[in-house]
């Protein structure tokens, strides 16, 4: 079984998916010739040709509308955004119709697109390079929100992505891409978008994240072992969200704290803490804690550290949780 | 001048050849001062952006995309009046030191510090801005307010030929045509989008005749040239402050170092491209220039270097104290003009999480 990171495995996925369906096509900012400015979509187009893999005008709102256009024609895009913050020049062709296009077609017409943008901060990027602002997306009906956390995941869930009849935005966590290897099977395999996965078994207190949070929850119960036993949960996808996962453990543990990357204010944590009051408030022993990135513009690199949740807040947050 | 040049006849300005000899036609009269001005902000500028590369590639800067080749842009900033407004892209350090922003400003954005954005107050120069293309459509909005207070102002916006294929170029070109808005159009098509080639984002065959269809005048120029973009942009900026009407320049340059420090650009062109394209240097043929008007001398131009030096070293010194005092309240103090208690809140957070008393 080859051991890959993220971007070979997402690359192996749309290697696979292309050859698997002719209706597959690639498209994007730089994706063709170079392979993308981090390099994910290599050797596509030399594969599949130019027609199957295009370098497209420097337009995001072009690319997701015409790819919005072939979607409803019987192609399969896979469009690229080159980063997180520029997928907003397109945010009106989503919104307005990638989004829409099924229900008000009243099934006539659907858009099985996928919109991949690799997603978050921690690289010291330039501005625009390091947002997470699943939130956005996931709060727009009708479209499915998915953010991989590693390599196995993000094949199985792209695969799943592409062969989804509905449109998927496909958050790959930027700083993660070459940051974990694993075994990653060569066959193909699906992972189902809408399960979250169960990273780590625990009983006294549930840690949900996602993307390049998971990490930093794993490096929190790790330091944490002797003190709490931590059940960590991937959620994998922000939309449509796995509420029974949740649930159930925080029913076991009574305990949880929520981590993302994204500002606080309107962010998908108090999305999850509204489902568990819903849910299981009465299971709860104490108040549920986020640890979040702030309200403020994402900063320049100098200001990043402070900026993005890491082990230390995380522990906090488990100790205020656990001694309340 | 501009309406000789109609670039659907295929019509090209170039003024200063790439062996230094001069149209004299076209020649425009600068003074002894401001030829001098031209030549040492493309040195610094060139200087600059070397010291840049090696603090980026040490450690001490971050990812940023140097301006190699594309130095003759500093005419641009000559060509205008300080009370006007320039919108700048990323590739514009030549015109921003022209019109005076300080050079430590520039190692500071790309040392991971807003204070690199915050322009002196008596400068009209715009931050650098990232989302390509946006930047267009606020120069345009500038230019209809101008006009609006009847103040003799002009507003210029550079951006890529990438930048032409964006929805917002568009409407910015729509609009400055419509309102008549006091805008020049400076594109800089120095042929490459990251790995994109020119022939991918426009079919048409100049950038310059889409203002044809806009329904104002276009003209495509030698952007290796400073006095074709001096002459061509003097007379962009006059042309909108009298009232004319929006110009577009397409200025067609060559990126001759990589997009960024991210990028390897052997992935996707030729050496013979690039040396082609080195071989019309626009520092070197204006050094002949000066040279046969007697203003180039070698204790000149080693004069020029020691100062270069100097400046760059004194702002890089400048620029690293600044954002080594980069503080947590720095994310939070310029979010509204009065914090929220929330940000309150969250701030206070942070710095008991950092262990650390509120300053
Ligand atoms: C809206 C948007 N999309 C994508 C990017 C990523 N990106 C940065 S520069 C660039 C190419 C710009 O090319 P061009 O406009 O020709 O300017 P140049 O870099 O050549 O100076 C791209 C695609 C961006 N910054 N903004
Ligand atoms: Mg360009």
């Amino acid at each position: 079984m080859p051991t890959l990171n993220i971007v070979e495995a997402i690359n192996l996925a749309l290697h696979q998916e292309m050859a698997r369906d002719k209706r597959v096509i690639v498209l994007g900012e730089d994706v063709g010739h170079e392979g993308g400015v981090f390099r994910v979509t290599t050797g596509l187009q030399k594969k599949f040709g130019e027609k199957r893999v295009m370098d497209t005008p420097l337009a995001e709102s072009g690319i997701v509308g015409t790819s919005f256009g072939m979607a409803v024609y019987g192609l399969r895009p896979v469009a690229e955004i080159q980063f997180d913050g520029f997928v907003y020049p397109a945010f009106d062709q989503i919104i307005s119709h990638v989004a829409r296009i099924r229900n008000r077609s009243r099934g006539r017409f659907t858009c099985p697109l996928v919109i991949r943008a690799p997603f978050c901060g921690g690289i010291r990027a330039l501005e625009h390079h390091s947002e997470s602002m699943e939130a956005l997306y996931a709060h727009i009906p009708g479209m499915k929100v998915v953010i991989p956390a590693t390599p196995y995941d993000a094949k199985g869930l792209l695969i799943s992505a592409i062969r989804d009849p509905d449109p998927v935005i496909f958050f790959e966590p930027k700083r993660l891409y070459r940051a974990i290897k694993e075994d990653v099977p060569e066959k193909e395999y699906t992972i189902p978008i809408g399960k979250a996965k169960i990273v780590q078994e625990g009983n006294d207190i549930t840690l949900i994240a996602w993307g390049a949070m998971v990490r930093e929850c794993q490096r929190a119960a790790e330091q944490m072992q002797n003190k709490a036993s931590c059940e960590i949960i991937d959620l994998r996808t922000m939309s449509p969200m796995d509420t029974e996962t949740i649930v159930t453990s925080v029913q076991k543990t009574g305990h949880c704290v929520i981590v993302h990357e994204a500002p606080r204010s309107g962010g998908l944590g108090g999305e999850i803490i509204a489902r568990i009051n819903e849910k299981a408030i009465l299971n709860l022993k104490a108040p549920i804690e986020r640890v979040t990135g702030f309200d403020t513009t994402f900063p320049y690199y100098q200001n990043e550290n402070n900026y993005l949740p890491n082990s230390s807040r995380i522990i906090q947050a488990i100790d205020k949780v656990m001694m309340f | 001048m501009i309406e000789h040049f109609n670039p659907l006849e295929g019509k090209f300005l170039q003024v200063l050849d790439k062996g230094g000899h001069v149209y004299k036609i076209l020649e425009p009269k600068l003074s002894t001062n401001d030829l001098k001005k031209i030549y040492e902000t493309m040195v610094l500028t060139r200087m600059a952006d070397d010291k840049a590369l090696k603090l980026q590639r040490s450690g001490r800067m971050g990812t940023f995309a140097q301006v190699l080749g594309q130095e003759a842009q500093v005419a641009v900033g000559l060509a205008m009046k300080k009370e006007d407004w320039f919108f700048p892209s990323f590739r514009e350090l030549g015109i921003l030191l022209v019109r005076g922003s300080p050079l430590e400003k520039f190692y500071l954005t790309f040392m991971g510090c807003e204070e690199g954005n915050r322009t002196p107050k008596d400068i009209n120069n715009f931050p650098v801005c990232v989302p390509v293309g946006s930047q267009t459509v606020h120069a345009v909005g500038a230019a209809m307010a101008a006009k609006i207070k009847r103040d003799k102002v002009v507003t210029v916006v550079a951006f890529g030929d990438g930048g032409t294929s964006e929805g917002d170029f568009h409407e910015a070109m729509n609009f400055a045509g419509v309102f008549k808005a006091p805008c020049v159009f400076f594109c800089q098509n120095n042929q490459w989008a990251i790995s994109t080639p020119r022939s991918i984002q426009t079919a048409a065959k100049t950038i310059a005749q889409k203002a044809i269809a806009y329904g104002f005048q276009g003209i495509q120029i030698d952007g290796n040239d400073p006095l074709a973009i001096y002459v061509a942009t003097k007379e962009a900026v006059e042309h909108a402050r009298q009232g004319k009407g929006p110009t577009l320049i397409e200025s067609l340059t060559y990126r001759i170092g990589p997009h960024t420090t991210a990028d390897d650009p052997t992935l996707y062109r030729t050496e013979k491209e690039v040396k082609y394209w080195q071989e019309r240097d626009p520092i070197k043929r204006f050094k002949i220039y000066l040279q046969k008007k007697g203003l180039w001398t070698k204790k000149y131009e080693d004069n020029l270097i020691k100062k270069c030096t100097k400046q760059i070293e004194d702002a890089v010194a400048k620029a690293e104290k600044i954002a080594a005092a980069t503080k947590p309240e720095d994310m939070f103090r310029y979010m509204y003009e009065k914090m929220t208690p929330v940000l309150q809140e969250q701030l206070e957070y942070l710095h008991e999480s950092l262990g650390e008393k509120e300053a």
